[in-house]
C-alpha cells in the first residue's frame, strides 16, 4: 500500500509539473524552484538547530574496538577513539566510507545452526549510490556558476573518461542508475526490508529515481538545449530569472521533482545527511573515565545515604562488628 | 519445556507492524512489579495488575503524562531525539538482534522497536505526522500501543549490538531506556527491575542482603579458602583509611558460579597485600535502576561515591559485572562525580597510573589485574586450569560500551593453557547478549530468554564440537546467572565461570598448601573431558 | 555543551556551500545573458531549426554519419526543403562554422560541453577557407 502511495505521489508531482508548466510556464518552474531550495534551507537549518538545543546529558559512544587503557595494550584508535583526532577519523570512516555497513553481516539457520555470513552489497549500493551522486551534484555546477569552475570541468572529464556516445557518457549516471536501482529492488523483494519499509523510503527512492530518468533522459535521448538551462539556472543563482527558451517538459519534471524532494528532506528521514554528523554513540570520544562529562541538566534525586542506612541497621551492623559511624544506640530501627 | 516449544524458525515477516495488539504468553515476558516495591521507591502508580490483565489500571490521564514524557525527553536527550528523526530504515540492524534471531518475530528487529516508539513521535511531534497521520508513517496513541511498548521494551536487552551496524550509531538501547522510562511514568514495570532496584535502595544490593548477611557471606567464602589455599584472607569491611574501596555485584557474594569469582578477588587480594576494603553499603556495584530510568539509576549508583567519600579512600576498585560498568564508566561521572575526593588511580603494586580512569577514579579488576600480571607480580600456574577448555563471552556493556577486549583474555591466557575463541562476528563488538541483561533474566521470561540466548548458545556450541571447550569464561553476573541455564538448554556440558575465579585457581599463593581441589571444589589432577 | 559552536560552524559551512552559486553570482555578477556568438556571415538558415540545433546538433550528424556510411544516403532534406550534401567539412564546417573559438566554443565552454571533437579529424575549416578564396 505504501508503494502504491508513494508511486501516486511522484506520479502526482510529475502531472504537477506538467500541468504547471502549460498553465504557469518557465515562470511557475522559477516559482517551484525557490519555494523548494527555501523550505530546504529553512527547515535544515531548522532540524539541526532543533537536535543542537538538545544537550547531550551523557557520553555514550558505542565502542567497537579496544579501549585505551594500559599503555602495553593495543587500542583500536578509529574504531574506539579515546581523543579528538581519533573521533574525527571515526566519523571520517563513517561518513566518507560507510563503515558501519561495511561491517553487515547476514544471519541464517541451517538446521539449527546459525550461519552469520558475509553481507556487503546493502554497503556497495548505498557507497555507489551516495558518491555518485555527490559526483552527479558537483558536475551541476557547470549550470549555476559562470565561469565554471576548473574543478568541476576536470571532475567531469574525469567521469566522462570512456568518451562513450555523443554527448560523452558519465560512469556516475550509470553507477547511480544501478544503485538507485538495487535499492528499490531490494525493498521490493528482500521480505524484512519490505516489512519495514513506509512511504517515506519509496517515495525518497521513486523520486530519486523520478529525477535521474529525466536528467538522465535530457542528457542521452531527448536532449535539452543545455545553454538555455544553464540561463535560466544562472538567472535563478542571480536572482533575475529569465524566461528561457523552451526547455521542455522534461526540464519541468526534474526540476519540480528536485524542488519537491529539497522542499521534502527536513521532514523526512533524508536528514539523515545531517544528523550522521550529530549521532553521539558515534561522534565522542570514550575517555568516559579520564574526562568528565558534564551533563547540564544534571539535578539532585532522593538517595537513600549511609547515615539513613546505618541508622535503618544499626543493631545488625553492631551485633555483627561493623564498625558504625554514629552510636546512637537508641535510635537503633528494628529492622 | 518441549523441544517444539523452542524451534527456532527463519520465518518472512508477516502482516503489518503498525498493528499493534500483542500476546502475553506464558515464559516470553515478565510480571508486574509490586506495588510494595514501586512504592519503596516513590514511583508513580502503585497498584495490582499483570501484564496478561485486559485493564492496566493506568492513570486516567495516561496520554497526557506520556506525551508529555516525551516532549520532555526530546529536549533532554539529543540521541533521542535524533535517533526518532533519521533512521533511514536500510534493515542494516534487522537480523542483529538476538530477540529477532531467536524468535522469529519481526517487531524484534531494531527497526521496528524503534518504530513502535517512532510512530508516535511523527504523530505527535513532527508537521507531516501531525498532517498526513499514518502516511507519514503515524500512530494515534492508544492503550494497545502501551502494551506493545511494554512488550517488546522488555524484550531488548539494551546489548547495543545494532548500533555497532547502524550506519548513523542510532543505538536502541537509548530508545529501550526512554521507552521503559516513560512506560515508568504510568507505572508499568516489571518486578524482576523493580524489586532487586528497591533492595538496592534499601539495604545497598539487589539481593536484599543486610549487612550482617554480607559479613556472613564474605566470612564463608574465607573459610572456603582457608580449606582450599591453607591460608586465611582478611575481610575488612567498611573499614575507614582503606586505600582502595572494592566493589563488586551482590551476585558475587551470594549465587553460584559467581562465587568463585569472588574466591579468586579475594585470594588475590590478599596475595598482593592490597590496602582495600569491602562496604556493606556499597554492597552493589549493579545498578538496576539503568534498566528503568535514568533516575533512579543515579539514585542507587550514589552511594559508590558517597561511600568513597565516607571511608576516605583513594580510589575505587570494581568488580566483574557488566551493565554496573555500563554505568559506572559512562555515567557515574557525570551522575554523581566529580570524584575530587579521591586520588588518581595508582596501583600500589606496581605503580602504574591508571591513565583512562584519573578522573571517575575507578578501575576495572581486569585492568587491575592484567597490569599486575605483566609486571610479573603474580605467580600463576596455569596448569592448574588444565580441566578447562575455555571460551570467552564478551559481554555486551563492557565490550560495547568500554572497550574492555583484551584485559580478560590476557588473564585468561595467563591462567590457562587452552583458551579457543568463538566466531569472530560473535565476539568482541559483535558479541551476542546472553539474552536475559537489562532486567529481563526473570525465570517467567524463560522460553523468551532462551531464544534470545540462542545466537549465542548457538556460537559456545560450535567451539564446544570444534574444541572440547567446557567452560565459558565472562565477566557478567547477569551472565553468570543466566548462561548456564541457557547453555544446559543449547549446549550442554559446558559451564560458566568468572575470569578470576580462572585467575584464582592459578594464583600460587604465598604460604599455600598443595592445593588438591579448584575453587569449585574439584580435584585438580582429574583430566576432565567432556564430549 | 561545548558543541553548539562546531555545529553551527558546520551548518554554515553546509548553507554557504549549497548556497555557492547564489554566492558567486553576487560576486561574479553573473547575469542570465548567455553566451554571445559570432554567426556564419554566408548563410542566414542552419539544416535544421535553431532549437534543435542547440539541444541535438551531435544527434544530427551522428545520424549523417550512419547515413552516410551504412545506406550511402549523401544529401540531407532540410525542414525548409532545402537540399545539403551531407558532408561535415565541407557543408557545416567549410560552409558556415569557420570560426570554432567565436562559434562553438563559447556555448561549450559556457556550459562546459565537452569538445568539440570534429576538428581531432576534420581539417581546420580556416585553413579550408584560406585555400578556397
Amino acid at each position: 500500500m505504501q508503494v502504491v502511495y508513494s508511486f501516486g505521489a511522484v506520479g502526482a508531482v510529475m502531472v504537477a509539473a506538467a500541468a504547471g508548466l502549460v498553465i504557469g510556464g518557465s515562470a511557475w518552474i522559477a516559482v517551484v524552484a525557490y519555494a523548494g531550495f527555501a523550505v530546504f534551507l529553512a527547515g535544515f537549518c531548522y532540524r539541526v538547530v532543533q537536535w543542537a538545543a538538545a544537550p547531550v546529558p551523557f557520553r555514550v559512544p558505542t565502542t567497537c574496538g579496544q579501549q585505551t587503557s594500559l599503555p602495553w595494550i593495543k587500542s583500536a584508535a578509529l574504531e574506539n577513539p579515546s581523543t579528538t583526532s581519533g573521533v574525527l577519523g571515526r566519523m571520517g570512516l563513517e561518513i566518507l566510507l560507510f563503515r558501519s555497513l561495511f561491517r553487515n553481516s547476514q544471519a541464517g539457520l541451517h538446521e539449527k545452526r546459525l550461519i552469520l555470513s558475509e553481507q556487503k552489497y546493502l554497503w556497495l549500493a548505498a557507497l555507489a549510490f551516495h558518491w555518485s551522486m555527490l559526483v552527479i551534484l558537483v558536475r551541476h555546477l557547470r549550470l549555476f556558476v559562470e565561469p565554471v569552475p576548473a574543478l568541476v570541468v576536470a571532475l567531469a572529464r574525469i567521469d566522462g573518461f570512456f568518451q562513450l556516445g555523443a554527448p560523452d557518457f558519465y560512469v556516475s549516471d550509470m553507477v547511480l542508475a544501478c544503485a538507485l536501482a538495487y535499492l528499490l529492488l531490494r525493498r521490493f523483494r528482500d521480505p524484512v526490508v519490505r516489512y519495514i519499509s513506509q512511504f517515506s523510503d519509496y517515495f525518497a527512492l521513486l523520486a530519486l529515481i523520478g529525477i535521474a530518468a529525466s536528467g538522465l533522459s535530457m542528457r542521452y535521448v531527448t536532449r535539452v538545449d543545455v545553454v538555455a538551462v544553464k540561463q535560466f539556472a544562472l538567472g535563478l543563482a542571480a536572482f533575475h530569472p529569465v524566461r528561457p527558451a523552451a526547455l521542455g517538459a522534461m526540464f519541468a519534471v526534474h526540476l519540480t521533482l528536485i524542488s519537491v524532494l529539497a522542499a521534502y528532506i527536513p521532514f523526512s528521514k533524508l536528514m539523515h545527511m545531517g544528523g550522521v554528523f550529530l549521532s553521539p554513540t558515534r561522534n565522542l570520544a570514550n575517555n568516559n573515565r579520564a574526562k568528565r562529562h558534564v551533563n547540564p541538566w544534571n539535578y539532585p534525586v532522593k538517595t537513600h545515604s549511609y547515615a539513613e542506612w546505618e541508622d535503618d541497621f544499626r543493631a545488625k551492623l553492631k551485633a555483627a562488628d561493623i564498625p558504625l559511624e554514629a552510636d546512637h544506640a537508641t535510635r537503633a530501627s528494628a529492622d | 519445556m518441549p523441544q517444539e516449544l523452542l524451534r527456532i524458525e527463519a520465518k518472512k515477516p508477516g502482516g503489518n507492524w503498525t498493528d499493534p495488539a500483542v500476546q502475553f504468553r506464558k515464559g516470553v515476558f515478565c510480571y508486574s512489579a509490586a506495588a510494595k516495591n514501586v512504592r519503596a521507591l516513590d514511583l508513580p502508580n502503585p497498584r495490582d495488575w499483570q501484564p496478561f490483565d485486559a485493564d492496566w489500571k493506568l492513570p486516567p490521564d495516561w496520554k497526557r503524562i506520556l506525551l508529555e514524557g516525551m516532549k520532555e525527553r526530546l529536549e533532554k536527550y539529543r540521541s533521542f531525539r535524533l535517533f526518532m528523526d533519521i533512521c533511514v530504515r536500510c534493515g542494516a540492524c534487522a537480523d542483529k538482534c538476538h530477540f529477532y534471531v531467536g524468535s522469529g518475530d519481526p517487531k524484534n528487529m531494531p527497526v521496528v522497536r524503534a518504530e513502535l516508539m517512532r510512530s508516535v513521535y511523527r504523530r505527535y511531534f513532527t508537521l507531516t505526522g501531525r498532517i498526513f497521520g499514518r502516511l507519514a508513517g503515524g500512530r494515534e496513541l492508544t492503550e494497545d500501543i502501551v502494551k506493545e511498548w511494554f512488550y517488546y521494551f522488555y524484550q531488548c536487552t539494551e546489548c547495543r549490538r545494532c548500533s555497532v551496524f547502524c550506519p548513523y550509531g542510532i543505538d536502541t538501547a537509548e530508545i529501550t531506556m526512554i521507552g521503559r522510562e516513560l512506560l515508568n511514568l504510568i507505572g508499568c514495570n516489571t518486578n524482576w527491575v523493580l524489586e532487586p532496584a528497591a533492595n538496592c535502595f534499601r539495604t545497598g544490593n539487589h539481593l536484599g542482603i543486610q549487612p550482617h548477611g554480607f559479613k556472613d557471606s564474605l566470612e564463608f567464602a574465607a573459610d572456603e579458602l582457608e580449606e582450599i589455599t591453607g591460608i586465611r584472607v582478611d575481610v575488612p569491611i567498611n573499614r575507614k583509611g582503606a586505600e582502595i574501596l572494592f566493589v563488586m555485584p551482590s551476585a558475587d557474594y551470594f549465587a553460584e558460579p559467581h562465587y568463585y569469582t569472588l574466591l579468586g578477588y579475594m585470594m588475590l587480594f590478599h596475595e598482593i597485600g592490597l590496602d582495600f576494603t569491602f562496604s556493606a553499603f556499597a554492597s552493589e556495584g549493579g545498578n538496576f535502576g539503568l534498566f528503568s530510568s535514568h533516575e533512579l539509576m543515579k539514585r542507587l549508583n550514589a552511594k559508590v561515591y558517597e561511600e568513597a567519600k565516607r571511608l576516605g579512600v583513594k580510589w575505587i576498585l570494581g568488580g566483574e559485572c557488566g551493565h554496573m560498568w555500563r554505568v559506572l564508566h559512562q555515567y557515574m561521572d557525570t551522575m554523581n562525580g566529580p570524584a575530587d575526593f579521591l586520588e588518581e588511580p595508582v596501583s600500589p603494586i606496581t605503580g602504574t597510573k591508571f591513565e583512562n580512569a584519573r578522573s571517575t577514579r575507578m578501575v576495572h579488576i581486569c585492568e587491575f589485574t592484567a597490569d599486575l600480571i605483566h609486571s610479573g607480580k603474580l605467580r600463576l600456574d596455569a596448569s592448574r586450569n588444565d580441566r578447562w577448555r575455555v571460551t570467552y563471552h564478551d559481554s555486551c556493556n563492557p565490550a560495547r560500551s568500554m572497550g574492555l577486549l583484551e584485559e580478560p583474555r590476557y588473564i585468561i591466557r595467563n591462567a590457562c593453557h587452552r583458551f579457543f575463541e568463538m566466531p569472530e562476528n560473535t565476539i568482541r563488538e559483535q558479541t551476542f547478549c546472553c539474552g536475559s541483561g537489562a532486567g529481563l533474566g526473570t525465570d517467567e521470561n524463560l522460553e523468551m530468554r532462551l531464544r534470545g540466548g540462542f545466537p549465542r548458545a548457538n556460537a559456545v556450541k560450535y567451539v564446544q564440537e570444534k574444541h572440547g571447550v567446557n567452560l565459558l569464561a565472562c565477566i557478567c553476573a547477569i551472565d553468570k546467572a543466566t548462561l548456564p541455564t541457557l547453555l544446559e538448554y543449547w549446549a550442554p556440558g559446558v559451564e560458566v565461570g568468572g575470569v578470576h575465579e580462572l585467575l584464582g585457581n592459578a594464583l600460587v599463593m604465598r604460604g599455600e598448601k598443595p592445593r588438591t581441589t579448584d575453587l569449585r571444589g574439584e580435584p585438580l589432577s582429574a583430566e576432565v573431558t567432556h564430549a | 555543551m561545548r558543541d553548539r559552536v562546531p555545529i553551527a560552524i558546520g551548518l554554515l559551512l553546509f548553507v554557504s556551500m549549497v548556497t555557492f552559486p547564489v554566492w558567486h553570482a553576487a560576486y561574479a555578477k553573473t547575469t542570465a545573458v548567455g553566451p554571445r556568438l559570432k554567426l556564419p556571415e554566408r548563410q542566414k538558415a542552419c539544416v535544421a531549426p535553431v532549437a534543435f540545433m542547440r539541444a541535438s546538433h551531435m544527434k544530427l550528424l551522428t545520424d549523417w554519419r550512419e547515413g552516410a556510411v551504412r545506406s550511402d544516403r549523401l544529401t540531407y532534406t532540410a525542414y525548409d526543403g532545402k537540399k545539403y550534401r551531407v558532408n561535415l567539412s565541407s557543408t557545416c564546417l567549410g560552409e558556415c562554422h569557420t570560426n570554432k573559438k567565436e562559434f562553438c566554443d563559447r556555448c561549450h565552454q559556457y556550459a562546459a560541453v565537452s569538445g568539440p571533437y570534429c576538428w581531432d579529424c576534420h581539417v581546420d575549416p580556416t585553413s579550408v577557407a584560406r585555400r578556397t578564396p
